[in-house]
């Protein structure tokens, strides 16, 4: 039989993609909930046109968006089941509590909050209707907590005791699964990186519209606000990215030796911007380093000392008998760097932008938008980089150190059943993908074009009183 | 290991609210074609599910992440086992979540006609296949002792499983349909109570088949005549939702089938019970709620979280019912797409 056509990596790669799928999603909804809420908040405050256009146009773009994240969330919750039983089993003691948690506390307020959000514009006051949107942003935000509080517990497993009858892993200290010091680092990081995301497609929307010379009052201040706000996330990200990094190397050393692909213990290590070698890292023909960095990440000391690939190997053949405890190397060594100049590069963009619209101004040649709009997937594929990094660097490990991945596979399911299902996920994913990025793009060129619906016409000052059954909504 | 009876409480709780709200939605999700004469009748259908479908499918989230919370041997055998009946049950929600929001922003026809299939389709799977799943789980299905199930999605299509699959299709088209009843107002109203008075004379029919089936499988249990009580309450209030929905009394024919719904998967819970899958390998294999719980901490901690977060979940989710109590009607539907 084919290699490939095995079990675990069709698993490997369902899992892989699925996930990869939904965090395609995730980000703009995480992100675009709380901007959408700011701007609902300007209105309520101000009572100024434009910022409820904002509202409506974002919020539109939001909620295309969610659904994604909705039905591609529900195949995640049950893919554990499908595809890892035996890791189901194995952990499902401890696993399971953030996941019901994150159902019973975020998933069905996000589920309540969603249906008022869109149908009570005309119903709620506007108070209240303000508050739903806060609510949602809530939620969102808490949902995304306690799934990184499961997935930490697969990075780093604390609050545990194996019990050897059952063979399995119990819960005995659930504070200490929720205070995970890998979730604490985990939840800020992703949460940035979400808005750097948001923002950047609100300045992508903006910039088109500029460059058409319309709705220039709103979209001025959807494109200064979103570059403020990817400047801001992205020192925000930078700053929890290095956090990160120390806990990553006190928990799994492997993984940072592989995100380097350091070979040898290393003090004073430097970090290489790109290497051009072999795949694997193991020679090296040329290479741009930054001295002591590595070090200086890993431990805060640029003397300091960084374990390497073959030091900590033999260390794991040792405690854990003998098998190869290394990543793919190349995989996390370029996920890495391309996590950090992405996100470097679109808060770079922004900086740029920034300066050129200073005061009132509007840059006028239209490769300048160009590049607003299409760096907007940036920041994204920054994320799901990272992802595979943090994934991939954990192999061969399902749990580190308490399980491989190869012992978590479902036991009863077949090549074939996996195939099917690979193959089913795929191709409707890929349709919907289609066609909610159609909907996306058709809905951000449209813009604010129904805006005169809202009110008989504004003051001076941009204020109008707004009818709340003309903002109703109707599926 | 006491707790692990009240998880097998709860997670029976959250079961029979998944059905008891999702099978409306999956119920006007059937009817479209039924019921929906034009455009403007068709958004009216999806529009009185369209404030609460999500929050209803949510209960599913809920009630499985607590399987894997509280019986993670129950959950991990049940998915991996049922795979590709999981599949295709989430392949149909996928379609059927997406399609609500994205009909309305297409402006073609064939735009719209290609997400009203996908909302009948996807109603239509999972309304059956849960009938399927839950029929089997009962009957007891062929797991071995390392708690693998070893059959495949055929072996699950024999008679009773697809009697039971029948059933939940029937109870939840009829419960969708007075739920438009109760929503709507004018001629589909009116259409939509006939068509209810129809179908719910085969949803006896069928209901009662597999009840009287499930019994006789069970006559041997211990607590049969919690059983045959059960049971019995369920095809009262099948009956009285019937005749309520005959003389037009809309909210208590509803009413009564919710309450049919839930009875019918309590029974199925008592049919069960101690055990969460039989095993027809061999009965030492079977999963009971002692050996497939979780530790008695992780039990305590999540009684916690129920016991604090369900009053005040169930509080808002009232409340959202509350907000949307009106009748949808022809009227507030805006002549041009959006
Ligand atoms: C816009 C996206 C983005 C950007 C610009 C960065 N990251 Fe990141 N990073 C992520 C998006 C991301 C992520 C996708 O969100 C990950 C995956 C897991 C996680 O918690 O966040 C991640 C993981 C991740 C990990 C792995 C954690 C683990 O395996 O446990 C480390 C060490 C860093 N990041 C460090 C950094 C540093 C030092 C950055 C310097 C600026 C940085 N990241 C920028
Ligand atoms: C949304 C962000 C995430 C992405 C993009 C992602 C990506 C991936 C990828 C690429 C793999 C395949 C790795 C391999 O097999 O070599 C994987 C595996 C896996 N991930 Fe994640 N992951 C994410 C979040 C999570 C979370 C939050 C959890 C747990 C709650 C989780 C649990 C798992 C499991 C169980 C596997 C399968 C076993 C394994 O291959 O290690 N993932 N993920
Ligand atoms: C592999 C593990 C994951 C599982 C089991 C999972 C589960 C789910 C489920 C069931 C939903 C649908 C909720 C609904 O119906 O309302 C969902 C949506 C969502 N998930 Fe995930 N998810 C995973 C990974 C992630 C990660 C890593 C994040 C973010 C850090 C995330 C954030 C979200 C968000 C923001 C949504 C959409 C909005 C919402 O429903 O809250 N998910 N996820």
């Amino acid at each position: 039989m084919v290699e490939w056509l095995d079990p675990l990596i069709l698993a490997r790669w369902q899992f892989g993609l699925t996930t990869l799928y939904h965090f395609l999603f995730v980000p703009l909804t995480i992100g675009m909930v709380i901007l959408v809420a700011m701007f609902q908040t300007a209105w309520v405050r101000t009572s100024k046109l434009k910022y409820l256009h904002l509202t409506r146009l974002f919020g539109k773009i939001f909620l295309i968006n969610f659904a994604m994240g909705v039905v591609t969330g529900i195949v995640q919750e049950f893919q554990f089941g499908m595809n890892w039983s035996d890791y189901s089993r194995f952990v499902g003691d401890v696993f399971g509590a953030p996941l019901a948690m994150e159902g019973l506390l975020a998933f069905f307020l996000e589920a309540s909050m969603i249906g008022l959000w869109i149908f009570g514009w005309d119903k709620l006051p506007q108070k209240l209707h303000l508050a739903v949107i806060w609510l949602l942003a809530l939620s969102t935000t808490l949902s995304a907590y306690f799934i990184l509080a499961a997935n930490a517990f697969m990075q780093n497993p604390v609050g545990y005791e194996i019990n050897e009858e059952l063979g399995r892993a119990e819960l005995t200290d659930i504070g200490a699964v929720l205070t995970n010091p890998v979730a604490l680092a985990q939840f800020p990081h992703t949460i940035f990186a979400s808005l750097m995301f948001a923002a950047v497609v609100m300045v992508a929307v903006a910039a088109y519209h500029l460059s058409k010379n319309q709705y220039l009052d709103e979209m001025r201040t959807a494109l200064r606000f979103g570059l403020v706000v990817n400047i801001v996330a992205f020192i925000g990200v930078a700053l929890s990215g290095d956090q990160l990094g120390l806990v990553m190397v006190a928990t799994q050393p492997m993984k940072m030796a592989a995100a380097e692909a350091l070979y040898e213990t290393t003090t004073a290590a430097s970090f290489s911007l790109f290497t051009w070698g072999t795949p694997d890292g193991a020679t090296e023909l040329y290479s741009i380093r930054i001295p002591y960095l590595l070090s200086f990440l890993s431990t805060h000391d640029i003397m300091g000392t960084v374990e390497g690939i073959n030091d900590l190997q033999a260390q794991y053949q040792a405690e854990f008998g003998p098998g190869d405890y290394t990543p793919i190397i190349w995989i996390t060594y370029w996920s890495f760097r391309w996590m950090i100049g992405l996100g470097a590069l679109a808060a770079a963009i922004s900086v740029v932008g920034l300066w050129l619209t200073r005061g009132g101004r509007t840059p006028q040649k239209s490769w300048m938008w160009k590049v607003a709009i299409w760096s907007a997937p940036v920041p994204l594929v920054a994320s799901l980089v990272g992802w595979i990094f943090t994934e991939m660097g954990r192999q061969p490990w399902i749990v580190f150190g308490l399980m491989k991945t190869e012992d978590g596979v479902s036991p009863g399911v077949s090549v074939l059943e996996v195939l099917i299902s690979l193959i089913a996920f795929t191709l409707i994913y890929g349709i919907l993908a289609v066609v909610e990025f159609k909907l996306i793009v058709r809905a951000a060129v449209d813009g604010p074009k129904d805006w005169t619906k809202y009110s008989d016409g504004s003051d001076d000052n941009g204020q109008a009183d707004v009818d709340p059954a003309k903002l109703a909504t109707v599926y | 290991m006491d707790l692990a009876y009240l998880w097998f409480g709860i997670v029976g709780f959250l079961f029979i609210g998944y059905f008891v709200l999702d099978g409306f939605d999956f119920g006007v999700g059937m009817a479209l074609p039924f019921l929906g004469k034009d455009d403007t009748d068709k958004r009216v259908m999806i529009n009185t599910i369209g404030p609460v479908w999500d929050l209803n499918e949510t209960w599913l989230i809920v009630a499985g992440a607590s399987l894997f919370a509280a019986f993670p041997y129950w959950y991990a055998t049940l998915f991996d086992g049922f795979y590709l009946a999981l599949l295709l049950i989430l392949l149909a929600l996928i379609a059927r979540g997406v399609s609500f929001e994205y009909r309305r922003l297409g402006r073609s026809d064939r735009w719209k006609s290609w997400f009203d299939w996908m909302i009948v389709v996807g109603s239509a799977v999972p309304a059956l296949l849960w009938g399927v799943a839950f029929a089997n789980i009962i009957q007891g299905v062929a797991i071995d002792e390392t708690g693998t199930y070893t059959g495949t999605l055929f072996d699950l299509l024999n008679p009773y499983g697809l009697l039971g699959g029948l059933t939940t299709l029937m109870l939840f088209f009829t419960h969708g349909v007075q739920f438009l009843a109760l929503k709507t107002d004018g001629d589909l109203r009116l259409r939509a109570q006939a068509l209810a008075v129809r179908s719910g004379l085969i949803t006896i029919v069928v209901a009662a088949a597999f009840l009287v089936w499930t019994v006789l499988q069970h006559l041997d249990i211990a607590h049969l005549p919690v059983l045959v009580g059960l049971a019995a309450a369920a095809a009262v209030a099948l009956i009285g939702s019937w005749v309520a929905n005959r003389i037009g009394r809309e909210k208590i024919a509803f009413s009564l089938m919710a309450a049919t719904i839930a009875l019918a998967v309590a029974s199925i819970l008592a049919a069960l019970y101690p055990n969460v899958m039989p095993s027809t390998t061999d009965p030492a294999f079977s999963l009971t709620i002692e050996n497939a719980s979780s530790s008695d901490y992780t039990l305590q901690v999540m009684t916690w979280v129920a016991v604090i977060m369900m009053p005040l979940v169930l509080a808002y989710q009232f409340f959202t019912y509350w907000v949307f109590r009106r009748r949808v009607t022809r009227e507030s539907i805006p002549v041009a797409a959006h």
